[in-house]
């Protein structure tokens, strides 16, 4: 197993108090890498690490070798790709204006647009579903819709690993399936993904490497028909369950036992 | 050069991306361009109102002399020497001074606009414009120093230092453009009544020079003071150039600029500065000229159907567009271009006030 995107010993946080402390994680080539956790456990901290919004004051991040911080921004935009949890459609924007807007790594003074900007848009929109809506705009779209657009930008970039912050919070059960499947055949495509995520079925059935964080640090890693037990559950997030395995998808299935509140279950 | 809307599109057949627009591609093996049809033809349209506005302005005056005299004075050199002293010494810089200073405040506020994501983000309204001019009035009045060249460093120190102030004094962890805005329009209400304390301190002769550089105006300009203000000018936009493509990318977040490769914070510092420096380099030559950088990014975007108020050249022309009308009117009233673009820039503010209010209701 090669990982050409890898934290070493690195320490992240907001100012002074450290969320992570010296966390190393490889990221297997190819994989669905997904990272779950409680709140507060650092699992989007991490990503914002590889994703250069926050910088490690200890260790380093390597893509394919070299540190990341080492390369210049737009030489990192076009090998490691971003969707962010948060982000503006400016004003009046139509769909084929932002997702083109992800050409910009490729881009430079002499080279505005070229037929290779043009072709990765159309393919970037042609995956997502989002030819048909082109020329809609963006602020009118479902959240369905704009999660969808947003996905094609990031596509347009044409990065070899894609990170997804949360992807699918806020969006319905159907909504949230259909962009679980595009991940997925994005994976089979050859994306290496890395992502984190809230729903911890979503992520048995979906990741080919799972990463359960509890208090900034790795409790297990692996393939999800591996490590998720009904212990794992109960030791991330102090929830007593019951893991049987999901009758459509063969993985495991987490069933929360319930009756019990949490801070009942702090105090025990 | 081809006007072609179905580029091939390689391996899997794909339909060509529809943007919804026609473009004019232009592309070798050094450059690959792409530009709008329509923002080419806009452009050219403002070309022609601004030579056709320039040319009207140059007629007008004491010494009236007609249309046709000032073609010909300009292409001719063998024309009536007292025409051609005219039009070449006092209403040529007059008019390259209002394409120059239109320019400059459209480019200014189409950086500030998309800086703070919001039409109200100019910096007449956020209070550089009025810091430059405080800083010009200190010059002139205080310390006695009344060339371009201090002018100009006045305009700029007073309006860097205001657009620190702001920038800290609104800047609460996140950044939030409406704080901005408001922080922008207590400071500048500040710095005004500072400037005017200036003005009652000095003798009466001073106070009038500074009111009458303060309305805004390009009346008394030579080429003395166009040369130096178009060196700098060329400058400063050859600099500004790159905020073409990096600023619309920076409005859609700082996590997603990031992840496209700009470095957000010094994107954000540089074009900063450089909105700076083209108010302070209008302010210190003519003066305040009111809201060109409010309206022009405005009517560009909306001319050339554009999602960002940031763009180099439909911006610049429609800024000297509505400078060279402005001062063409100004002449016809007797008034300094200042209130010209004051009057009617207020209403457009009223009315886009307005219109936000009435969408966020």
């Amino acid at each position: 197993m090669t990982a050409s995107l890898q934290a070493r010993d690195i320490t992240l946080g907001y100012g002074d108090t450290p969320i992570i402390s010296e966390l190393s994680l490889e990221v297997p080539d190819n994989s669905f890498t997904i990272i779950i956790g409680p709140n507060a456990c650092g699992k989007s901290t991490l990503l914002r690490g590889f994703a250069r919004l926050l910088k490690p004051s200890t260790g380093s991040v390597l893509l394919d070798g070299a540190e990341l911080r080492s390369l210049k921004p737009k030489e990192a935009a076009r090998k490691l790709g971003l969707l962010p949890q948060s982000s503006l459609s400016p004003d009046g924007i139509t769909v084929a204006d932002l997702v083109g807007r992800g050409r910009f790594p490729h881009q430079n003074a002499m080279r505005t647009w070229s037929r290779e900007d043009e072709r990765a848009v159309a393919e970037a929109m042609d995956v997502t579903g989002t030819t048909e809506l082109s020329r809609r705009l963006v602020d009118e779209l479902s959240g369905g819709q704009r999660q969808r657009v947003w996905v094609a930008m990031a596509l347009a970039q044409q990065t070899g690993h894609l990170l997804l912050d949360e992807p699918t919070t806020f969006l319905d059960i159907a909504h949230q399936i259909d962009l679980m499947e595009l991940f997925a055949e994005l994976h089979r495509e050859g994306t290496t993904l890395v992502a984190v995520l809230h729903d911890l079925n979503h992520a048995a059935r979906y990741a080919t490497h799972l990463v359960a964080m509890r208090d900034g640090a790795i409790v297990a890693q692996g393939d999800p028909r591996e490590i998720i037990t009904a212990e794992l559950v109960e030791a991330v997030y102090d929830l007593p369950c019951s893991v049987i395995t999901d009758p459509i998808s063969g993985t495991p299935l987490v069933l929360p036992l319930g009756g019990r509140r949490s801070w009942q279950r702090a105090a025990r | 050069m081809s006007v072609d809307n179905n580029l091939p599109v390689a391996s899997r057949e794909l339909p060509p991306v529809e943007f919804g627009r026609r473009h004019v591609f232009w592309e070798n093996r050094r450059i690959a361009w792409r530009i709008p049809v329509r923002s080419l033809v806009v452009s050219a349209v403002l070309l022609v109102v601004i030579i056709a506005g320039g040319l009207y302005s140059m007629t007008i005056g004491a010494y009236g002399i007609s249309f046709g005299a000032v073609m010909d004075a300009i292409v001719n050199p063998a024309a009536d020497p007292d025409i051609r002293q005219v039009v070449f010494e006092w209403r040529l810089p007059r008019v390259l001074f209002a394409v120059l200073c239109g320019a400059a405040l459209a480019l200014s506020g189409g950086i500030f606009q998309s800086l703070t994501r919001n039409p109200l983000g100019s910096p007449d309204i956020i209070g550089f414009g009025i810091g430059a001019q405080f800083g010009v009035t200190l010059l002139m009045l205080v310390f006695n120093l009344n060339t371009y060249a201090f002018k100009a460093v006045g305009a700029l120190v007073g309006g860097l230092l205001t657009a620190l102030l702001v920038y800290f004094l609104a800047n609460k962890h996140v950044m939030s453009s409406f704080r901005l805005i408001i922080v922008g329009i207590g400071v500048s209400a500040g710095l005004g009544s500072l400037t005017s304390w200036i003005l009652i301190t000095v003798s009466v002769e001073k106070a009038m020079m500074a009111a009458t550089w303060g309305a805004g105006s390009l009346a008394s300009l030579g080429f003395d003071q166009l040369i130096p203000a178009a060196i700098v000018f060329v400058l400063v936009v050859c600099v500004a150039l790159p905020l073409n493509r990096t600023l619309p990318v920076l409005e859609m977040g700082d996590d997603a600029a990031t992840a496209l490769g700009i470095h957000p914070a010094r994107t954000r510092f540089s074009a900063m500065v450089i909105g700076v420096a083209l108010v302070a380099l209008v302010t210190a030559a003519a003066g305040p000229i009111s809201f060109i950088a409010l309206a022009a990014p405005q009517i560009a975007q909306r001319l050339i159907r554009s999602n960002t108020p940031m763009g180099t050249l439909p911006v610049m022309l429609t800024g000297a567009a509505l400078v060279v009308v402005s001062d063409g009117a100004a002449q016809l009233l007797e008034v300094p271009v200042g209130v010209v673009t004051v009057s009617v820039g207020g209403l457009y503010l009223a009315w886009l006030l307005a219109r936000q209010y009435s969408r966020r209701a």
